[in-house]
């Protein structure tokens, strides 16, 4: 069982949590004017990376609060997790 | 009109008898029926949070925290803005809470309906509970009065520790007749003389 490290409640078992896609994407600041490539790009189109990516987590079995999450997809290691609505903070060590 | 409070049924009547008779002198199960539970929530720093702190004397401000005890009205921390007043039957809180909080941004709710609580005391019970809560339930780490919102049998629960070997398991209420029979079985093992 993974440990999730949330920013409210401290480590809890994975199956707390609920999975919310990739973080930092701002709503268009002006949806009208898009195009709808540019608009389908918005609601679609997310990175794959391999290696560190930040991502939305909620924690549905505690505090109910969504957070972000630095997570390595490749060994699956959380290296961050922090409020919603902060930047994204630098962590150390790439895929290892 | 019928009485209201005569019709009402909780959660978990017809399984008095079955907890009455796996209740031994190691680990014993009850209901406590019709608790009043009101919801709030409230931004720390705001003007409501500080009507609700100051008629509360004061709200939980981190994970774990309850501030008053079980024998009065308890607050439990549910998240950083959200949190559990508990008191006895009918007591008229959400009301006076919904005065209290006024016109301030917030809410004040009544959930009354919205868990059974059910108590499980005894020298066992901390053993009982190991085996299906993932959280560190050693006293060492899990004061007297410390609450969290966890898992017990895949179901989320607040989980509340209300004297050295008394905890009370609060499930929503169509989750509590699943819960209980989830401890009940864990309960057996205790329900002999140890060899």
């Amino acid at each position: 069982m993974m440990l999730i490290d949330c920013p409210y409640c401290g480590p809890r078992n994975e199956t707390e949590f609920g999975y919310g896609g990739e973080a930092h994407i701002a709503y268009p600041k002006d949806p009208y004017a898009l195009s709808d490539a540019e608009w389908a790009e918005f609601l679609f189109y997310r990175d794959n990376p391999k290696g560190d990516f930040a991502e939305r987590w909620v924690h549905n079995g505690g505090c109910r609060k969504w957070f972000n999450a630095v997570r390595d997809t490749l060994t699956y290691q959380f290296k961050a997790t922090y409020p919603a609505g902060s930047a994204r903070p630098n962590v150390s060590g790439g895929t290892q | 009109m019928a009485d209201v409070q005569e019709l009402r049924r909780s959660p978990l009547v017809n399984r008095t008898q079955e907890m009455e008779q796996a209740s031994g002198s190691a680990v014993s199960i009850r209901e406590v029926r019709f608790t009043t539970q009101v919801g709030l929530r409230a931004e720390p720093g705001t003007a409501g949070y500080a009507a609700l702190e100051t008629h509360l004397g004061g709200l939980p401000e981190r994970v774990g925290d309850v501030v008053g005890d079980v024998d009065s009205t308890a607050v439990l921390w549910l998240s950083p803005d959200e949190f559990l007043a508990v008191n006895e039957p009918d007591s008229g809180l959400a009301e006076t809470l919904t005065k209290v909080l006024g016109d301030h941004s917030g809410q004040v709710l009544d959930l009354s309906a919205n868990r059974a609580f059910i108590e499980i005391s005894g020298p066992a019970s901390e053993l009982v509970l190991r085996k299906s809560c993932p959280l560190d339930l050693h006293p060492r780490t899990w004061k007297v009065n410390q609450a969290y919102a966890t898992e017990i049998a895949q179901t989320p629960v607040i989980l509340w520790k209300v004297g050295e070997f008394t905890w009370r398991i609060a499930p929503r209420t169509s989750f509590a007749d699943h819960v209980v029979s989830w401890l009940l079985d864990a309960m057996i093992e205790f329900s002999h003389q140890e060899v």
